[in-house]
């Protein structure tokens, strides 16, 4: 084709684009990164499902995990752009309130994904894993496995009064049997989720603690960084760790013997339902409200008695991206 | 009015100015919205935060410094004005004040290890981004502060011009640039700045202050990171410890597009609020059309790259 043709054909394609996209609905999605896996995979069943609706979908998403301010610039523009649903994961459930607020007021239905809001009615609904749930089962999974053994526990959260993080640990808690501040909790710190800064912390536990034989992770980043300290001082093999999160990646450790059972939850899903029901809010204004769970499942395969799981075939198959 | 004509910026200066027309021009023909008196209130309302800090900054990079600690200072002096305003009882005023004196003390450390100690300003400023940033942390608990009382979100507020709704926040930013352009232009200190930035030993020898013009130089950035902050306030509606992470990287951003030598005694406060409106344009009008926001990030890297080769070009040449 020659060049002529060829930018004719483009522009007619833009055109008809634009001619089509008139009276699309429009839904907006924001993440808190762009570059964190979990959310490529929200945005890909974001996409997925407004391709599906014949909706318009904008994305955005912060330039770091807590950028408050990009988010809000984020939520201005799609509603300039004419969005009347925001999807969005919060990166400070406290500090977009006044934003949402503001959107609201202005008639756009606000869907949180993933973690909610602080006050959690602050958006019209939210799509999101029972982060406590998550946390309790890889709890009770290592609390069959040790059964009379006493444990020396290490946990790596996620960062100060971050209620992912809080739910996940308490729940880690309650599913081992023990209460915060129980003397077999021997180490607790940040890892901010990430796999570098997992690695230096568990160093530095070891350090302190030789005898730690459970390690409790934010997620699956900061379990692998876990893993490379405890195989660097030798004790890979007498250490169990447990996470949640179930990304390929994650489940892949899993099968790896990495990492001994994980909670895996499905962010595909709270996107593609979270854009079904800003369609339908679009086409018959009808909100939705509360709390949807969109499921946790145990992903291991070291089964353990009375302990429901799935293997780690059926969790490479389902990894963020089961519907 | 002969004297302003005479002032007229250079034809290479103008460069920045082109490539923004470039771009509202692009983004008009490719979203019906972008065009509009509500789209552009909400881009400088978007850039306002930022806008200020960049004039501090723009500040220090004329006389050959840089400031990374900006973005952190900003987030404390929020953090102070908001706490001391809901939590400690403070007039809300008074707490503002509080809040702006916190940055003006970060200015003044800044200023004071690079004149008295005589380090590097990147390496003083590196150093107090972290300690900055750890105290804030500390001091806020790394909680937001919320519930602030309606005086401290005065700049949030909206009056009409026609149909159009402009924040007061806008409105400040706007005539600090104003007040800053009349300062480096028309008053000793701000010709100083310029001396300094560009031979500090020659300055010295004339007989300016070149030490003092530094610190005042810190100080005063402070104090618009303070406003900044208080910009922040009104506009989130909150206190947020997490602000400012990449302010310092955003506004260097900024004062770079806005064809500001970072080898000081070079650039006009104008350009670095145009340089701000370009990054602001851009986010909004790549939103508009539905461009993912990586792309955003990546156009702003090449129009930085743009920048100092231009610079560097009629620098050369000129």
């Amino acid at each position: 084709m020659k060049l002529k043709n060829r930018v004719a054909l483009a522009v007619l394609t833009m055109v008809a684009g634009l001619a089509a996209a008139a009276d699309q609905p429009i839904i907006g999605l924001i993440t808190k990164t762009d570059t964190n896996p979990y959310f490529v995979k929200m945005k890909e069943g974001a996409q997925e499902a407004a391709k599906a609706k014949g909706a318009k979908l904008l994305t955005a998403a912060g330039k770091s995990d807590g950028d408050n301010a990009g988010q809000i610039a984020a939520i201005e523009n799609m509603i300039a752009a004419g969005a009347k649903v925001i999807l969005i994961t919060p990166s400070d459930a406290k500090a977009i309130v006044p934003a949402l607020k503001k959107a609201r007021d202005q008639g756009v239905m606000v869907i949180t994904l993933d973690s909610p809001t602080d006050p959690q009615n602050a958006a019209d609904a939210l799509f999101a894993t029972d982060n406590f749930k998550a946390g309790v089962l890889v709890g009770q999974y290592a609390k069959a496995a040790f059964g009379d053994k006493p444990a020396k526990i290490a946990t790596l959260d996620l960062f100060p009064g971050h209620p992912v993080g809080i739910q996940r640990h308490d729940g880690f808690l309650q599913g081992f049997g023990i209460k915060k501040g129980d003397a077999s909790i021997v180490c607790m710190q940040d890892s901010f989720g990430d796999q570098a800064k997992g690695q230096t912390a568990m160093e530095n536990y070891l350090q302190k603690n030789p005898e730690i034989n459970l390690v409790y992770t934010i997620n699956e980043p900061a379990a692998a960084g876990a893993y490379k300290a405890l195989k660097a001082a030798g004790k890979e093999k007498s250490v169990m760790i447990v996470s949640v999160d179930g990304g390929c990646d994650g489940v892949r450790n899993v099968k790896g013997g990495v990492i001994a059972a994980t909670s895996q939850q499905y962010p595909l899903r709270m996107a593609s339902l979270g854009v079904d029901a800003g369609v339908d809010y679009i086409k018959t204004g009808k909100k939705v409200s509360g709390y949807v769970d969109t499921g946790v499942m145990l992903i291991t395969d070291k089964k353990q008695k009375n302990i429901d799981s799935k293997d780690s075939a059926f969790g490479l198959n389902a990894c963020w991206g089961m519907k | 009015m002969k004297r302003y004509l005479d002032h007229l910026p250079p034809l290479s200066s103008l460069g920045p100015c082109i490539a923004l027309l470039v771009a509202c021009l692009f983004f008009s023909t490719q979203s019906d919205r972008f065009l509009s008196g509500e789209n552009f209130s909400l881009i400088l309302q978007q850039v306002m935060v930022v806008g200020v800090i960049a004039i501090g900054q723009t500040l220090i990079i004329l006389t050959a410094g840089i400031d990374l600690s900006c973005g952190m200072a900003m987030a404390l002096g929020s953090v102070v004005m908001t706490k001391f305003a809901t939590e400690h009882g403070v007039h809300p005023y008074l707490a503002v004040i509080c809040g702006l004196m916190a940055c003006t003390l970060v200015g003044y450390l800044n200023g004071a290890l690079v004149t008295k100690v005589k380090l590097p300003a990147f390496i003083v400023t590196l150093g107090t981004m972290n300690i900055v940033f750890a105290i804030t942390q500390v001091y806020s608990g790394a909680q937001t502060v919320t519930n602030l009382p309606d005086a401290l979100l005065f700049f949030g507020n909206t009056f009409h011009i026609g149909q159009t709704n402009i924040t007061y926040g806008t409105v400040l930013m706007l005539g600090l640039y104003l007040l800053t352009w009349f300062y480096l232009r028309d008053t000793a200190p701000g010709r100083h700045i310029y001396a300094v930035g560009n031979n500090r030993e020659a300055a010295r020898l004339t007989g300016i202050a070149t030490d003092r013009v530094l610190l005042n130089v810190y100080m005063l950035a402070g104090l618009l990171y303070g406003i900044a902050a208080l910009l922040s306030v009104a506009r989130m509606g909150v206190g947020d410890p997490q602000a400012g992470q990449t302010d310092n990287l955003d506004s260097i951003t900024a004062v770079v597009l806005g064809g500001t030598s970072l080898f000081g005694g070079r650039g006009m406060i104008g350009g670095t609020l145009i340089g701000v409106m370009i990054v602001g344009v851009f986010r909004n009008g790549l939103t508009l059309m539905g461009v993912p926001s990586v792309f955003q990030v990546m156009v702003t890297g090449i129009l930085v790259i743009l920048a100092v080769a231009t610079d560097q070009f009629t620098h050369k040449k000129g």
